[in-house]
């Protein structure tokens, strides 16, 4: 084949009835700029649960006391016997333990100065810091000794260090917390919201043990009492596999015999996410088909104008095949115009993708992706679809008798 | 492809037969023809419709084969040929002018004698060069940039015969070159014609009219799918 005649013979043709052409085209694009569009969407929508997870920290799982069974009567969520610190001790030694927390949550009204304010307490270990993936951006975290003798002293969020000092430094400030008074030695990064909704800057972290003997006060029968265990994974150390020996561990720890139910629960929070995201990836799906099946639509009309430009150009088919084009030239010929068609209507609806896909997220407040590869994809399709929709077209021209093709008008 | 020497003449048919089958009945257009030509020879094929003048051209055009008997071009023997060496046969051997000149509306003169050449071995730095050049040999060098709309018959006409001539063809067929010209300007078109033959170009007209066959020194008459007869004027 000819390739120079036949890209020649197939730019002047479009070029010889724009009307026709772009109206043409106009299917592509609608069909291309959908593709794109659910594809920026739906990809948006996978990024941001891969952000969600991974703001979680490492791989972690979570581990609560669950319902306490006595004599048949369930007790209710977190009935059963707390965690203790020999608990954290003891999981340390696990194989896939890179780190182990221990926390206790609470309630409690911060006061510093003039200002007051509720907000979430933690009481940690100094795990619970690598565990976060979590830093200070201003002063220090706390320190392993702060931590073991139950010193008087607190990192705050970022939302709290705003509240109280407003602008002026936190480090090294008196506040009063649930009335004991702490000193402040860090402000934590910025956080942002929770994939729950929740500010996560809203906290006062404090050592467990300042926590237990002074801020939100003990257990009534266990005095180093642990309320939530979060264990962090070795990266690389299978989830799963890590969730069953940490359940094993966890049940020869507690004494539970054979037979008998947990009174703990593991969870790996990241399989939440992804189990409600999974939702959303089955609409993106059916949006995504919806989008192909309008771009097969254009395709169809590309190729029924390509029928009517080769039955209106018979004559011509037969002068080329008369002075000398082989039948593969005029394949080539309509083939490309059919391609140019889908080539330009592609690139022009990619371009109307981009843009519906940044109004959507403007109006329907969704994230989305846009990425070359987005574009790639979409724009192939549309050549695919050119390929497809042109060779039916070319092939008739291509087979032709050029003497019956002469004859024609 | 063979390549004859000059001794050889330029189209041969041996008991040449076409026959079309329409629906369950066989049309045999073409009965057992014998005939050469000679370079530079310029022939009339004259004919009442359904003669069989008309398969003759589509053969020697080699835009069709034989049913059966041998036809040679330039020594190839058409019966033996793929569909891409005809249409490479067509674009270096033959050039065609048709009655309804067939030329592109879209495109200029240029472009339209062009159009030959894209198709052929011709390197791409040349082409413009020698379409011009054909143009000035039918006299419009002086309207390249003109669209068909814009020429008048006569002149689309010659437009068609510089894209015959583009590919320096041995052969050129015209099919009814003047059908739709008055008589002033077919007079012209077929001094051009009768010109080519001067310059060692077989030329054969296939025509009805016979102002325009007397122009030819050789004039064959077809019937019925058959040679009625085969004169020649001045010899």
């Amino acid at each position: 084949m000819k390739y120079g005649v036949a890209l020649l013979s197939a730019l002047e043709a479009l070029r010889g009835n724009p009307m026709r052409s772009f109206l043409t085209m106009l299917g592509i694009m609608i069909g291309v700029a959908s593709v794109m569009a659910m594809m920026a969407i739906s990809e948006g929508a996978a990024r941001q649960v891969d952000a969600q997870i991974s703001a979680l920290g490492a791989n972690n799982l979570t581990v609560r006391p669950g319902s306490s069974q006595r004599g048949g009567r369930s007790g209710g969520a977190g009935g059963a016997t707390p965690f203790t610190d020999d608990t954290i001790t003891d999981l340390r030694n696990e194989p896939y333990a890179l780190a182990v927390t221990a926390r206790i949550n609470g309630a409690g009204t911060v006061v510093a100065g003039e200002t007051n304010w509720s907000t979430n307490i933690y009481g940690v270990n100094a795990d619970y810091f690598i565990s976060q993936d979590w830093d200070a951006k201003e002063g220090r975290i706390l320190d392993v000794t702060e931590i073991a003798s139950g010193d008087t002293v607190a990192v705050i969020g970022n939302t709290i260090a705003e509240t109280l000092f407003d602008g002026s430094s936190a480090l090294g400030q008196r506040i009063r917390v649930n009335n004991v008074p702490l000193t402040v030695v860090g402000v934590l990064e910025t956080k942002g919201q929770s994939n729950f909704g929740s500010d996560r800057d809203d906290v006062i972290v404090i050592p467990i043990v300042t926590a237990r003997n002074r801020v939100l006060g003990g257990h009534p029968t266990t005095p180093d009492y642990v309320s939530n265990i979060e264990v962090s994974v070795t990266p690389g150390y299978d989830m799963t596999r890590a969730q069953d020996e940490l359940e094993e561990r966890l049940r020869i720890i507690r004494r539970i015999r054979p037979g008998k139910e947990d009174d703990f629960r593991v969870f790996n929070i990241a399989d939440f996410i992804r189990a409600r995201s999974s939702t959303q990836a089955t609409f993106g799906i059916l949006l995504a088909f919806t989008a192909a099946v309008s771009l097969i639509v254009g395709g169809v009309g590309v190729m029924n104008i390509m029928l009517v430009s080769v039955t209106e150009r018979t004559r011509e088919i037969g002068l080329r095949m008369a002075i000398g084009a082989r039948s593969q030239d005029i394949l080539g010929q309509f083939l490309f115009e059919a391609l140019g068609l889908c080539l330009i209507g592609g690139i022009i609806g990619s371009m109307l993708g981009v843009g519906a896909a940044e109004l959507a997220s403007k109006l329907g407040d969704f994230p989305v992706n846009i990425s070359p590869f987005i574009a790639l994809v979409s724009i192939g399709a549309s050549v695919l679809v050119g390929l497809f929709f042109g060779f039916f077209p070319a092939r008739r021209a291509a087979r032709l008798n050029p003497i019956e093709a002469l004859r024609h008008d | 492809m063979l390549t004859a020497t000059h001794t050889t003449p330029l189209i041969s048919c041996r008991d040449v037969t076409k026959t079309y089958v329409m629906g369950t009945q066989k049309v045999h257009a073409l009965r057992g023809v014998n005939l050469t030509f000679e370079r530079g020879e310029m022939t009339a094929i004259m004919g009442p419709s359904g003669s069989g003048k008309s398969t003759l051209m589509n053969l020697i055009g080699a835009l069709d084969v034989p049913t059966s008997g041998v036809l040679e071009i330039n020594g190839n023997n058409l019966a033996k040929m793929r569909p891409n060496d005809l249409a490479d046969l067509r674009n270096e051997t033959i050039g065609f002018v048709f009655q309804q000149f067939n030329l592109l509306g879209r495109s200029s003169a240029l472009t339209n004698v062009r159009l030959p050449l894209r198709y052929s071995r011709t390197p791409i730095a040349d082409i413009n060069a020698r379409a011009a050049e054909c143009l000035e040999m039918v006299g419009l060098g002086d309207r390249m940039d003109h669209r068909p709309m814009q020429l008048s018959g006569g002149q689309q006409q010659r437009v068609a015969i510089a894209r015959a001539l583009a590919g320096s063809p041995s052969l050129i067929l015209a099919d009814e070159p003047t059908g739709a010209l008055d008589t002033k300007t077919s007079e012209d078109i077929m001094a051009l014609l009768t010109g080519l033959g001067a310059q060692g170009i077989t030329v054969i007209i296939v025509t009805h009219e016979q102002e325009v066959a007397d122009y030819a020194a050789r004039r064959i008459h077809f019937r019925d799918g058959q040679i009625e007869f085969d004169e020649r004027s001045g010899t």
